[in-house]
Formats: C-alpha cells, sequence, structure tokens
C-alpha cells in the first residue's frame, strides 16, 4: 500500500505516481547519514523497451526536479520512492508526471517547500502553446518547465529542441502564468481530497474513533 | 493574449473527439493510437461582416453573378471535384467564392501529392476567394465515423455537415436589409449517391457540370471540365454497347503479385517515335528492350507510364520494325466524333489501314529476319503507374465537323501533341474554330477500352503556332521546365542592398571577411563565350620563385549568398538549372545573384571559391588548396580575345603573360587526359544569330567555332573539379555530390561497329574509353574530313548520359567518368546555373572547416532525392535547349529560302545515318538537322548493307547507303491539319527524289 498516489489526466496523456516512505533505506551503499535518498522509478520500462535511455533521463528530470523542493534534512538514513506509471501517452509526459508526481508527494504527507507545477510550451511560428499532443510534440520546438509558483522559480528547463533564443524569454513567462493556474487547480484538489479524509475521520470519530489529526486545510491554504 | 484557463471535458465525450486505430510497426507489432481532436467554437467562418477572424476573404453576399443564384452564393466543392477538375479550379473565369474544407484538403493530400501542392498554391493566388475551414476542429462541424460507415462515407458526411451548418450559421447571423434573402452555399459534387443523400437533407448541391453549365462564362468553362465521372451522370448506354477495343487490365493485386514472382516485367513504356505502332519497355532482365507491335499490345500505354508486360515464347520474338509509320498520314481519316459510327460498319477505313500496314510489315519482316536482331515482344496486361501530365497540343483541323468561327456548337476533335510519341487526344470542345491555329495545352483523362484514343479536355490556349511566346512557353511546358518568376519569399533571401552589394571593406571583424583569403592583387581574368552575362568562373596564373608554376580558378561565392533551407535554396533545388534557350534564358536563382553579385565581373570585388593549384612545369600537381577569397578581375576575355592576346606577341602584359601559362599547362593537362583514354566526343552544336535582341528573328545559322582558349578553359575546370571531387569525397565519403558517366554496355556500339565495318571497312573497339578513342581516332576518310565528326556523333549516342549521384549510394569501383577517363568527378565550377555545384561548394566549404555542414547534407537520403531531381531537371534543359534550338533553325531555313526567293531552295549536303524501307534518315551537319527523307514509290531494301536503292523517272537506278554523302532540298512545311511546323527534306543530289 503506498503512503500516497495522485493520477493526472491530461488530454489522452494519463499518469499515474505512488510514493512510498519515507521508509527505512534499502541499500546501505545509498545511504545518506543526514538527510533522505530520493529514488524515481518510471514503469514504463515493463511495457516498451528500447527506450532505456529515455526513460533513465526521464527519471533523472523528476529526480533533480524535487530534489531541491523536498525537505529531505528531516528524514537522515531513510529512503523516498517515486514510482512514475504511464498508462496513456499522448504528448507532455513530463508536465503530466512532474504534476502527479507534486500531488502524490502531498498525499503522503511529505513536506515541500512549494507546489511544482510542470508546463510544457512549443513554439509555432511566432505562436507559444500550452499542453501539448504528441503530434505537436514531435512537430514543434518545445520546453518542459517546472515552476514554483508561490516564488516563481524555476527548478526544471528542459529542451530538446532547438528554439530560437529570442523567443525563450516570451515562453518562460508564459510558462510562469500557466502555472499559476495549475496551482490554483492543484490546491483545489488537495483541500477536496483533505476535506474528504478530514469528514471520513470525523465520522469514524462519531462512530467511537479517536481524535487528533491536525486540520490539514489551514496549512495548505495561501 | 486570452487568459489561460483548463478546459475540462467530461470523460464521457471521449468517444466524440478521440480517433482509434492499430498501427503495426515496422518490427511486427501492434500498437493502438489514439488521436485526440480539440473541438472548438471559435473556428473562423470567413465570411465578411460575421467572421471574427482579422481578415475574412468571403464577400458577405457571396457571388452574385451566377444567373441560378440571384441571391448570391458560395460554393463548396467535395474532394472529387479537386481531384479531377482542378484545371477548372485553376481556370481564370471560374471566380466563385469557394470553401475550402480541412476534410477535403486531407483527402486531397491523402490521394495525390501533386494535386495537393497546386491546391495549395491556388489558395494563394490572387483573383480566387478562397477560404480554407477547418470543420474537423469546430466542435458542431466534425463527425466521428459509425461502425459500418466507409471512412470515405464519412468524409462525404462530414462535407455535408458543414455545408448545412455554413447555411444555417448564415442564417443565423449574417444580417440583410429587408426583403433580401440569404445567400446559399451549395455543395458541388459529381458523386451521385453524395447528391442523393444531400437532396434528402435538404441541401442545395450541384454537379460540377450542372454548376457550370449555368454560369454566363459557361462555353468556355465547360470545355476545361475533365471527363472524369460524366458516366455517373449521363448514363452511359451507348459506351456498354460498343465493344472493346482493347483487353482490360488485370487487376492491381495480380500485376504486383506477377512482377513480383517473375511472370511479368515492370518498366518504363517508350514510344517509338518513327513508327506509332510501336514501342518497347526497358527491362533489365532481357539485353533488348521488350517490343510490343500494334495497338492491341501496347494496350493504352502513353509515353512515360510505368507498364507490366507479359513476354510472349521466344520462338514469337521479333525483329523492330524498318518503316516509318506516321499516324497523321495514316489514320486521316478518322473520326473523332466518337467511334459509334466506326462499330456499326464494323471496321473503318483507319482500321483497316492500320491492320494493312501490320500485316504487311509481318510479311516483310519474316523475309528479312535476322536472328541476332530478334527482339523479345510481349503485352501490355496493365499500368503500374500513369504518367500523365498536360501536353502541349495542336487542334486536327480535319477533325472538325463545322469550321465556322461563330459556331459554339460542342464537337470532339482530335488534339495532336507536339511530341510525336504520344497518341492523338480526343476533347470535346465548344470553341475548336477558334482553336485550330493556336497552341493548346490538353490532359489526358481517362482512356477505356472501348475508345480507340485516350479522352482528355482542354486546358488552356498558350497562342498561336509558330509565334515565338507559344513555342517559346510550350517548350517550356514539354519539357517541364519550373519558368514561373520568383515569389517574394524568394526575392525575400537576397541581400536588402540590392544592385548595391558590395564587398565590405576589409577588416578583421567583419563576417564576410572572416577566413576569407585577400587574393584581390592577383591577375584574374575570366574567359567566356562573347555576351555571357553568368560569369562564374575566372583563372590566374603566375610563376613561383622554385620554377613550378601557381595556377587558380576562382569560382563564384554562390553558397554565401544561398545559405541552406532557406525558400532561395528550396526553389534552386526544385529548378536544378539553368535552362538556356535560343532567346531566353530561364535561370536557377534570381538574375541579382546570377549575373551581378555572383557574377566575377571585371573591375569589382567579389566573393569567389578558390582552388590554387602548384603545378610543375610539366603540368604535375605539387599541392592544391581551396579557400574562400575576395577576387578582382582584372578583365573578362571573350573566348576570340584572349586568343587574340595570346597570339599577339607583342603584347608582354601580365594577363597575357597569365593566359600564355595557363595555354601551355592547359595543353599538357591535356594530352595527359587522352593520354589516359579520355574521349574526344562530339555533338552537333550550332549557333544561331540573332537579328537583334528585341525581334529575335534568327538571320542564320553556323556551327560553332572552337579556340584553343575554349580548351584552356576546360581543362582547368576539369582540374578544378577532378581536385574538388577528391576532397569532398575524402571528408565525407557517405554523401559527396559526385557526378559520373558509366561505360556504356558493348550491346550499345553493335550496330554501329557493324555498319562501320561492313560500309566502311573500320573496326571500332568498344572495350574501353582509351581503346574506343584510339579507333574513333582512326576513322578518318581522306575524301571527307567531316565523316570522322559524323562517326563521333553516332558514337555519342550510343553513349549512356552522365548523371550526379551521392557517393554513399554506389559502390566505389563505379564511380569513374568514362568520358574523361577520370576515376572520380563533380560538379563544381557553375554553382550560378547548377544546383549540384551549390552543394559541391557547401560540402568543400565545410570540408576546409570554413561552414559548419549543413544537417540535411549529412543525410545520404537527402542527398539521394536532390540529386534525382538535379538529373531529371538536367535532362529535361538540355532537350529543351535542342528543341529550342531545333525550332529557331527551322525559321532560319524558312528566312534563308525566303530571302534567296522562290526559285533557290535551301540545299545543304547531308550524310545518311539510317535506311529505312521506304526513307532515309539524313543529317545535315551545317545546321545540326537531323531529318527524314521518305520515299513514296517503292524501293529496294537492303536491311544487310543498310542500303535502298532507288530508280528515277528514267529508270536510271541508284544505291545509297548509310554514311553516304547527299545534298538535300530543305523546305518548312506547316503540316495542314495540325499547323505543326516539319522541316521536309527532298533528295536532290545523287538523285532527285521530287515526286518519288
Amino acid at each position: 500500500m503506498a503512503d500516497g498516489s495522485a493520477s493526472v489526466m491530461h488530454g489522452l496523456t494519463s499518469v499515474m505516481v505512488t510514493v512510498f516512505g519515507p521508509r527505512e533505506a534499502r541499500s546501505r551503499a545509498t545511504t545518506q547519514h543526514d538527510r533522505a535518498t530520493l529514488s524515481v522509478n518510471d514503469g514504463r520500462a515493463c511495457i516498451q523497451r528500447g527506450y532505456v535511455g529515455r526513460i533513465l533521463e526521464f527519471a533523472a528530470n523528476i529526480k533533480s526536479t524535487f530534489e531541491p523542493v523536498l525537505q529531505l534534512y528531516l528524514y537522515p538514513r531513510s529512503q523516498i520512492d517515486i514510482n512514475v506509471q504511464i498508462l496513456q501517452s499522448d504528448g507532455s509526459l513530463l508536465q503530466a508526471a512532474i504534476n502527479a508526481t507534486t500531488l502524490a508527494l502531498i498525499d503522503a504527507g511529505i513536506p515541500l517547500n512549494d507546489f511544482v507545477c510542470g508546463i510544457t510550451c512549443a513554439l509555432h511560428d511566432a505562436t507559444p502553446l500550452l499542453d501539448l499532443t504528441s503530434l505537436e510534440e514531435s512537430d514543434l520546438p518545445h520546453v518542459t518547465v517546472a515552476v514554483l509558483p508561490k516564488s516563481g522559480k524555476i527548478t526544471l528547463a528542459s529542451l530538446e529542441t532547438q528554439l530560437a533564443v529570442e523567443r525563450f524569454d516570451e515562453m518562460l513567462r508564459l510558462t510562469g502564468d500557466a502555472a499559476k493556474v495549475i496551482h490554483i487547480e492543484m490546491v483545489g484538489v488537495v483541500k477536496a481530497r483533505t476535506d474528504r479524509i478530514v469528514r471520513a475521520m470525523d465520522s469514524a470519530q462519531a462512530s467511537g474513533g479517536a481524535r487528533g489529526i491536525p486540520d490539514v486545510d489551514a496549512e495548505m491554504g495561501e | 493574449m486570452s487568459a489561460i484557463t483548463i478546459l475540462k471535458r467530461p470523460l464521457d465525450e471521449g468517444v466524440q473527439v478521440q480517433r482509434k486505430f492499430f498501427r503495426k510497426t515496422a518490427k511486427g507489432k501492434v500498437v493502438k493510437v489514439l488521436r485526440e481532436r480539440y473541438l472548438r467554437d471559435d473556428i473562423a467562418c470567413g465570411i465578411q461582416g460575421i467572421c471574427t477572424s482579422a481578415n475574412p476573404s468571403l464577400p458577405s453576399r457571396g457571388d452574385l453573378t451566377h444567373p441560378s443564384f440571384p441571391d448570391g452564393h458560395f460554393i463548396l466543392p467535395d474532394t472529387n471535384v479537386f481531384l479531377h477538375q482542378m484545371d477548372l479550379m485553376e481556370s481564370e473565369p471560374f471566380n466563385a467564392p469557394i470553401i475550402l474544407l480541412q476534410t477535403v484538403m486531407e483527402e486531397v493530400r491523402h490521394r495525390s501529392l501533386p494535386l495537393f501542392n497546386r491546391l495549395k498554391s491556388l489558395t494563394k493566388i490572387d483573383g480566387k476567394t478562397m477560404w480554407i475551414f477547418y470543420n474537423e476542429f469546430n466542435a458542431e462541424t466534425a463527425v466521428v465515423r459509425q461502425g459500418d460507415e466507409t471512412p470515405n462515407d464519412r468524409n462525404d458526411r462530414g462535407i455535408r455537415n458543414a455545408t448545412a451548418w455554413y447555411n444555417t450559421y448564415i442564417k443565423n447571423h449574417l444580417r440583410v436589409k429587408q426583403g433580401q434573402s440569404f445567400p446559399t452555399v451549395i455543395l458541388i459534387t459529381d458523386d451521385v449517391e453524395n447528391r442523393r443523400r444531400a437532396e434528402m437533407e435538404r441541401i442545395s448541391c450541384l454537379s460540377v457540370r450542372q454548376y457550370v453549365a449555368g454560369m454566363k462564362s459557361a462555353d468556355s468553362l465547360l470545355d476545361i471540365i475533365a471527363a472524369h465521372g460524366e458516366d455517373q451522370i449521363e448514363s452511359t448506354a451507348a459506351s456498354g454497347r460498343r465493344p472493346a477495343l482493347y483487353p482490360d487490365y488485370l487487376p492491381r493485386g495480380t500485376l504486383l503479385a506477377g512482377v513480383k514472382n517473375g511472370t511479368f516485367y515492370q518498366g518504363f513504356f517508350a514510344a517509338n517515335p518513327y513508327n506509332y505502332l510501336e514501342g518497347t519497355v526497358n527491362v533489365p532482365t532481357f539485353a533488348k528492350p521488350v517490343l510490343l507491335v500494334g495497338r492491341e499490345n501496347m494496350n493504352r500505354s502513353v509515353e512515360g507510364d510505368i507498364v507490366a508486360v507479359e513476354v510472349f515464347p521466344e520462338a514469337e520474338w521479333k525483329a523492330p520494325g524498318d518503316e516509318v509509320v506516321d499516324q497523321e498520314a495514316a489514320l486521316k481519316n478518322d473520326d473523332a466524333d466518337d467511334s459509334e459510327a466506326e462499330h456499326e460498319t464494323g471496321e473503318t477505313a483507319a482500321r483497316l489501314e492500320e491492320r494493312k500496314l501490320l500485316q504487311r510489315e509481318v510479311r516483310e519482316r519474316a523475309l528479312a529476319e535476322r536472328a541476332k536482331e530478334k527482339q523479345p515482344t510481349g503485352k501490355v496486361v496493365g499500368v503500374i503507374k500513369r504518367n500523365w501530365r498536360t501536353y502541349v497540343c495542336h487542334i486536327d483541323r480535319a477533325s472538325l465537323t463545322t469550321d465556322v468561327r461563330t459556331s459554339t456548337a460542342q464537337q470532339s476533335v482530335f488534339a495532336t501533341p507536339v511530341e510525336r510519341r504520344l497518341p492523338r487526344i480526343r476533347i470535346r470542345t465548344r470553341q475548336a474554330p477558334s482553336l485550330v491555329d493556336q497552341k493548346i495545352l490538353v490532359t489526358i483523362d481517362r482512356w477505356d477500352t472501348n475508345s480507340r484514343y485516350p479522352e482528355g479536355h482542354f486546358v488552356r490556349a498558350l497562342g498561336r503556332v509558330e509565334s515565338k511566346e507559344a513555342e517559346t512557353e510550350s517548350l517550356l511546358l514539354e519539357f517541364d521546365v519550373p519558368y514561373r518568376p520568383f515569389g517574394r519569399a524568394i526575392l525575400d533571401c537576397l541581400p536588402s542592398e540590392g544592385e548595391q552589394w558590395i564587398v565590405p571593406p576589409k577588416s578583421d571583424d567583419d563576417p564576410v571577411w572572416r577566413g576569407r583569403a585577400d587574393l584581390r592583387g592577383l591577375d584574374i581574368c575570366s574567359i567566356d563565350p562573347p555576351g555571357c552575362q553568368d560569369i562564374d568562373d575566372a583563372l590566374h596564373a603566375r610563376l613561383l620563385p622554385n620554377g613550378n608554376i601557381e595556377a587558380g580558378v576562382h569560382i563564384a561565392d554562390v553558397s554565401h549568398f544561398v545559405p541552406p533551407d532557406t525558400p532561395m535554396d528550396t526553389e534552386a533545388a526544385a529548378r536544378g538549372t539553368t535552362v538556356y534557350l535560343v532567346d531566353k534564358r530561364i535561370d536557377m536563382l534570381p538574375s541579382l545573384l546570377g549575373t551581378n553579385l555572383c557574377s566575377l565581373r571585371p573591375h569589382v570585388e567579389r566573393l569567389a571559391f578558390s582552388a590554387i593549384w602548384e603545378l610543375t612545369p610539366d603540368a604535375e600537381i605539387v599541392d592544391v588548396r581551396f579557400t574562400k577569397s575576395v577576387i578582382a578581375s582584372k578583365s573578362a576575355f571573350t573566348y576570340e580575345e584572349a586568343q587574340i592576346r595570346k597570339d599577339d606577341l607583342s603584347l608582354t602584359d601580365d594577363l597575357t603573360n597569365a593566359i600564355r601559362l595557363l595555354n601551355i599547362l592547359a595543353i599538357k593537362l591535356k594530352a595527359a587526359r587522352m593520354k589516359a583514354g579520355a574521349l574526344n566526343l562530339a555533338s552537333p552544336e550550332v549557333k544561331i544569330h540573332l537579328d537583334s535582341p528585341e525581334s529575335s528573328d534568327p538571320i542564320d545559322v553556323e556551327q560553332k567555332e572552337q579556340h584553343e582558349t575554349n580548351s584552356l578553359v576546360e581543362e582547368f575546370m576539369l582540374l578544378a573539379n577532378i581536385s574538388v571531387a577528391r576532397k569532398i569525397q575524402e571528408t565525407f565519403p557517405l554523401t559527396a555530390v559526385l557526378r559520373r558517366h558509366m561505360a556504356p554496355p558493348p550491346t550499345n556500339f553493335e550496330k554501329l561497329q557493324d555498319l562501320l565495318l561492313k560500309l566502311k571497312g573500320f573496326h571500332i573497339d568498344a572495350s574501353s574509353s582509351g581503346a574506343l578513342a584510339k579507333s574513333l581516332d582512326a576513322c578518318v576518310d581522306p575524301d571527307e574530313p567531316a565523316f570522322n565528326t559524323l562517326v563521333r556523333i553516332m558514337a555519342t549516342r550510343c553513349m549512356l548520359s552522365a548523371e550526379y549521384f551521392c557517393s554513399g549510394s554506389v559502390s566505389n569501383d563505379t564511380f569513374g567518368h568514362y568520358g574523361l577517363a577520370s576515376p572520380i568527378y563533380t560538379h563544381f565550377t557553375s554553382p550560378i546555373r547548377r544546383y549540384a555545384d551549390v552543394l559541391a561548394h557547401r560540402q568543400l566549404s565545410a570540408a576546409i572547416s570554413y561552414t559548419p555542414l549543413h544537417a540535411t547534407l549529412h543525410s545520404q537520403s537527402y542527398v539521394e532525392k536532390v540529386l534525382d531531381v538535379v538529373n531529371r531537371r538536367h535532362r529535361m534543359a538540355q532537350m529543351a535547349g535542342r528543341a529550342s534550338v531545333e525550332f529557331y533553325v527551322g525559321l532560319a531555313v524558312k528566312a534563308r529560302g525566303q530571302r534567296n526567293g522562290a526559285a533557290l531552295d535551301v540545299i545543304e549536303d547531308a550524310f545518311v545515318i539510317r535506311a529505312f524501307r521506304n526513307g532515309l534518315a539524313v543529317f545535315v551537319s551545317t545546321l545540326g538537322l537531323e531529318g527524314l527523307v521518305t520515299f513514296k514509290k517503292e524501293i529496294k531494301f537492303d536491311a544487310e548493307a543498310y542500303s535502298v536503292t532507288i530508280q528515277d523517272r528514267s529508270g536510271r537506278e541508284v544505291t545509297i547507303s548509310v554514311f553516304d554523302k547527299v545534298r538535300v532540298k530543305i523546305t518548312v512545311e506547316k503540316d495542314r491539319n495540325t499547323q505543326r511546323a516539319k522541316v521536309k527534306m527532298i533528295l536532290a543530289s545523287p538523285i532527285d527524289s521530287f515526286e518519288l
């Protein structure tokens, strides 16, 4: 049973992320004495072969996106596993995976400095486009950005194609705006989820359960 | 920019917007692919007044000129209209506002890429009002394929939906004045079923013919309507009755399977220009092409089609016919107005005539059957790919039923293509009388089994026969030369300074000067034919202190101005080469580059790409280097001027000395090349004197003169090309752009060898280029200096043509250039007029690390693709050039005849090059003209001795064989029926064949 999970559907793209931990580190070699180790595992490997390099890079991208955001120092000598399962793929995979990971980590109750909002932006002639399908992705130069919406900081910018440098600034600004929209959506989802849990607990308590879960809602708010 | 929002869709909407299909991967796995469509409600409809888009193109009330729709209308054609009636859509008077659906665009693209490209350019033409409506993305017009629906039906339904949507949309949104009603959107389709359904759904729809017939300019437009699909409109009871003249084609699957397992052979159909009842298909399996005799065996193939043939058993193999059979002469009386009459009476005269011809041939052939000339015979069982295009034709006057100019009655007439290899095309037109003395463009639409001739339609008129504009345009069309002026996007790629562009002053940080050698101080000059505007090469030479000689070839740096992957580059790649006609030049690059910025004019600084050698006085290469440079040519000589300068011993200036140095080297280079076995070939080259550039009336024709300096320039260009070829092949072994000339197969020479041996006693050894060169040198007739040239010309015709290729695509041992006897060769020296040279420039530039190589030039498949186009264009350009010369020679002959007065005909010496059973093919070297002399009277033909024996009126017998010199009277005659100018030759001596 996972400690936290989230699935994000985005057009025909569908990604499910499960988070395990923090738990005791499995291997001695990777254990760090002052903080938790983060490991990302891409569940695609068993479905699609021949893309090992791409999958490794994909996992590494997610790992490097979340390492600076997670408060890993709280859990020395432990390990947090992130499992990314791609159920359907139709473009903007990294974006969906990042958003799902953020939600799954929150669901698992692992402290984050901020939400991480992934967004993919492409350029068609001079018009920037958001939320690409795989057709668009294969034809247009595109960049995937992970933004911390509160601070506006960027933890990931992944560009695999060539892009005119004059346009990059404009695209980056657009992804910042889009990240804010995603952020509001994510907050809504988290609140709704917490709300449901709290209700469930209340009813459990009414039927004689233990009391004591703090009100997550208040902390999650702005 | 609008605010960013997240749009969510209920899950159950998925079916509406998804497209699901299974795809098999290359490895054989099956992948399920789901595609999602974003449906929107803000797709612009394009109608002025209600459209939200910035510049809608459709007038708000549509077109008001069509008498059937006084309230205005738009037309919405379906896919088949664009597939079959593109000529109509492109024609000028057809100007109704058109709504083009995305569904239609995609279907057209799917069915035919060339038509899709024409459609795309059609949307951009001024004078056409067109709006592309993305109906598949509009929430209200998108359709999803139902379970039992074929993709075709789904598209048809989508098109009907969109039409209905437009009509309601206009009603709901357009504001019209009181009393006016709304414009309608009319579905145009030739599909009967589609129309029936549309009527059920109360959508107004018309067939193309119905729509056009109602238009004001119907008369001229109705002709352009292609014959496709008319069966569905007018039920063809008549045609059903007709017996089939040709066997049916086998089903496609059977054909492909047959070709695969070797029962059928696939190849290009080539008609015999001398005999319209005979054609050949070149099949690699047989040494000789497969011969197809008679209409039934050729089975509706048209020159250039890819056909599948079945080969008959060896006992039925034959030799090709020896007779000249002219379609026009043989089928004079054939009736164009449908073959009905023909079939009622069983056989017409034409058919009998044809049968007689064939029978006679069979008989005579049996007599003269020569085992070694036997060729496989066969019949066409199917057409793999039609290569029909538009053909330049004349209307056959004899096929007209009425000659009255004002008559607009529709009649079937024959259009005779200018190209002899094509059959006559039957077209239906209302303007036949006014088209009679015009050159017109005609497309073939179909060729049914029960129709003797292909059916086609009139596209447009080019102009009066023999007017230079019409003849030039028809040449360009006939050889598929792109001749439209350069578009905006291409001209935008030129330097913004235009004519004022100059090499910037020398400085280290100027990008133009980066890495360029400053060769402005060298004594460089160019040597070209007189009147040359695009000077792409210049030369220099000087003595080095160590006794060696430094020689340099400087080529215009075109690649500096034409960066890869720009519109200009794409256009140049598509044009492939500059085409030279007698009175016109069709440039590959805009003339600003060709004749100015890249032209190495004297006394101005120009960018160049230089190859500089250090040669020993014996012309051995010590060292070669390549560099981008800036040069300032000191003078532009013509070949003649340079020759005079070189020979004038009183001149001792640096330039003259340089020319002398170059000449000495060139002589040695040539000697070395000849020793290695290079061929000295000849082709009939003539020069046409034009009266003045404006009138372009030819005055006279003369053979081109050769100076020593011609050879000088040629040697150094060869040297540069070879050196560059080595360098780029070394650096880019997989993608280097090279040129090769394959050794001809020995069978090509069989006939010539036999001819020379029997008639002149010479032996031709074609085993290697060196041996061939030697034996050609030996073919000298002391009485007849021109004989050697004639043999060379005939030998040249036995050769294969040289071609560009990508070094990675063929094995290393086939790189060689047979004619030049060089192991490797490329084209580097004329980048202004040849695209292959531009590629070579880019590769050399990368090879010397001046610029990085563009990604496309790393891709073998890309280079192959580009070179395929360039090879084809090159061939076409050569043919167009030759045809242009031929046309002007004809004019010149005519002019000369007129100048001499009626009494004096043009009489020239000619050599017999081929003997037929009823005629002789002769070659007039002074005019570079080949012609036929045919005899109406029976003559004795000796196929073994290649000779004919003619009896003149007094009973004297004269035998004429191949290589004999005769005198011919040349006249230019207009064919009475086709208006085609024809060179006619009559023997004047040794026998006057007039009236024979």
